[in-house]
């Protein structure tokens, strides 16, 4: 009976995130369109391009390899699977033992390869630049990424996502100007990888300015419904993470019984959506950034990130 | 009030003291480094008062309020007149590679935490802290001074070492105040000195980009 209630509530977990990712996705468009004053597709909009992307043809370049079509595929398991991982309105479920951040991070990394050799296979212009682009930025960011990590787990004495957050809900941390640090350089990591904004646009089609799109532009079908899919369920994998880090108020994380787990799911999703709402207002009132700045814009979220780490060896005194 | 709750907030002002330095170091418009350094006086203010709390030593509040009024209101006042006056106020500053100067930064940072941490095991915690904090301000500020081109950005990071220089005052217990209103004082007259070479090297070049005085140093006489 225990193990079928752990079950359910992990598959409730891994169901969740992959159910509300288009959503998700369609909430920022449709925040940032109102911010634009536009009106905007409708909150169901991402559902229905995935459901139409799957019903047409998979249309391929007749040079394009078995690496091609496997990465899509690949890049979406990576994706959904650190997404399932991350505690999003429980800690300690089933598979929480595998939960770790830095496993996380490499699953990440994973389908970012996949997708930067995807992108140079057939061999178009924009592929490669696309593909070096990303892989630019995920040099960049990773680091910062990691000492992100660092700082958390310093504080909680552990790397594993499911303890980070049971540490967070019932100890008292006291005032930790580390973990704001961390939260700043965070946003910054968490920008970079969605390619939102100041770093890239997720709507463009200009030569010069794209980098995600670049290296998908020859996906069509099945295949960039896959990509598109990973690309929502990255985002919300990325806001869940900020709320278990940060504002892990809310999940149930020893006693499981249904009305924890119930205030779990409702503070998780309102979490999730005001942080949606959030991402369109900081996005309109930036401008896109020259590539060449890409480094100075990390380079701050590294030095934060450093910067959280040492002042917390500082009061710890080693 | 706990002693936890003493260290945490002291913790968080000092931070933000070093963090603030760090966004001198980065920003590269005169205006907003003006306004950076108003704020971090002026949180150095604060963290000086919460000494004064819980050191129980009122005299800091003088100290306190010596680093609001004078650094934290006067000296950005007076800084954005003379950049007003001396037409620059929209200028860009190229800050030399922002890229290495982070990571100089990051290594003075860590440089500091080295030196100070091994020191005796009868000083608290938090004045230790507060020294490393203190040290890697200063090196921030002459940091910053050897980065920038701009005589008025020179000037704030003069300023905000003096900052790391309170700082490391006000957590060892027992300054004299005779001491830090001589310190104010010079500081004063020290930015009275500089406001009038400001406007000296500017009727001189031309400009206040302080390269200009290169080509009279001589040993580099024959680099323009």
């Amino acid at each position: 009976m225990a193990l079928a209630f752990d079950l359910i509530a992990q598959a409730i977990q891994m169901l969740l995130v992959l159910a509300i990712a288009p959503l998700v996705l369609g909430v920022t468009r449709k925040v940032k369109a109102r911010l634009l004053r536009r009106i905007g597709p409708p909150l169901w909009q991402p559902y229905i391009d995935l459901w139409k992307l799957l019903h047409k043809e998979a249309v391929l370049a007749h040079n394009a390899s078995w690496l091609y079509r496997a990465a899509p595929y690949l890049i979406f398991a990576t994706t959904w699977v650190g997404a399932a991982l991350v505690p999003t309105y429980a800690a300690n479920l089933m598979f929480s033992w595998s939960a770790d951040l830095i496993a996380i991070v490499a699953l990440l990394a994973t389908g970012r390869f996949a997708l930067a050799l995807a992108g140079m296979d057939v061999g178009t212009a924009f592929g490669g630049i696309g593909s070096s682009r990303e892989v630019m930025i995920s040099s960049l960011a990773e680091p910062a990424m990691l000492l992100v990590v660092f700082t958390v787990a310093l504080i909680a004495g552990t790397t594993q996502l499911s303890s980070i957050a049971t540490t967070f809900v019932n100890a008292s941390i006291g005032l930790r100007v580390s973990l704001g640090l961390a939260l700043f350089a965070f946003v910054f990591v968490a920008i970079a990888e969605n390619a939102r904004i100041p770093i890239d646009n997720p709507a463009t089609h200009l030569e010069l300015t794209m980098v995600h799109e670049a290296m998908v532009l020859e996906y069509s079908g099945r295949h960039l419904a896959m990509i598109e899919a990973a690309a929502a369920v990255k985002l919300v994998l990325y806001f869940s993470l900020l709320a278990c880090l940060f504002l892990p108020f809310g999940m149930a994380t020893t006693e499981k019984d249904l009305g924890a787990l119930a205030i779990g799911i409702g503070t998780y999703l309102a979490k999730i959506f005001v942080l949606a709402a959030v991402l369109p207002l900081g996005e309109t009132a930036v401008a896109k950034m020259r590539v060449f700045r890409y480094p100075i814009f990390l380079g701050g979220a590294f030095a934060a990130s450093a910067l959280a780490v040492f002042l917390l060896f500082v009061s710890r005194g080693f | 009030m706990t002693q936890s709750m003493g260290f945490d907030v002291a913790h968080l002002l000092a931070g933000t003291l070093l963090v603030l330095s760090f966004v001198l170091l980065y920003q590269a418009r005169i205006t907003a480094v003006l306004n950076v350094f108003a704020l971090q006086a002026i949180v150095l203010s604060l963290s000086v008062a919460w000494q004064s709390l819980i050191q129980n030593a009122p005299h800091l509040l003088v100290t306190a309020g010596i680093a609001f009024l004078v650094k934290g209101i006067f000296i950005p006042a007076a800084l954005h007149r003379i950049v007003r006056r001396l037409g620059i106020h929209r200028e860009i500053e190229q800050v030399i590679s922002a890229g290495p100067t982070m990571l100089t930064g990051l290594g003075l940072v860590a440089l500091s935490i080295l030196l100070v941490m091994p020191t005796g095991g009868n000083v608290s915690v938090l004045v230790r802290e507060d020294l490393a904090f203190a040290l890697a301000v200063i090196l921030l500020g002459l940091l910053m001074m050897i980065t920038r081109r701009n005589a008025v950005t020179q000037i704030v990071g003069f300023m905000s070492l003096e900052n790391g220089l309170v700082l490391a005052a006000t957590g060892a217990k027992g300054m004299p105040l005779v001491v830090e209103f001589s310190t104010a004082f010079s500081i004063l007259i020290a930015f009275i000195v500089f406001g009038i070479f400001i406007f000296r090297i500017r009727e001189r070049f031309d400009t206040v980009d302080v390269s200009a005085l290169d080509q009279f140093r001589g040993e580099r006489g024959d680099r323009v």
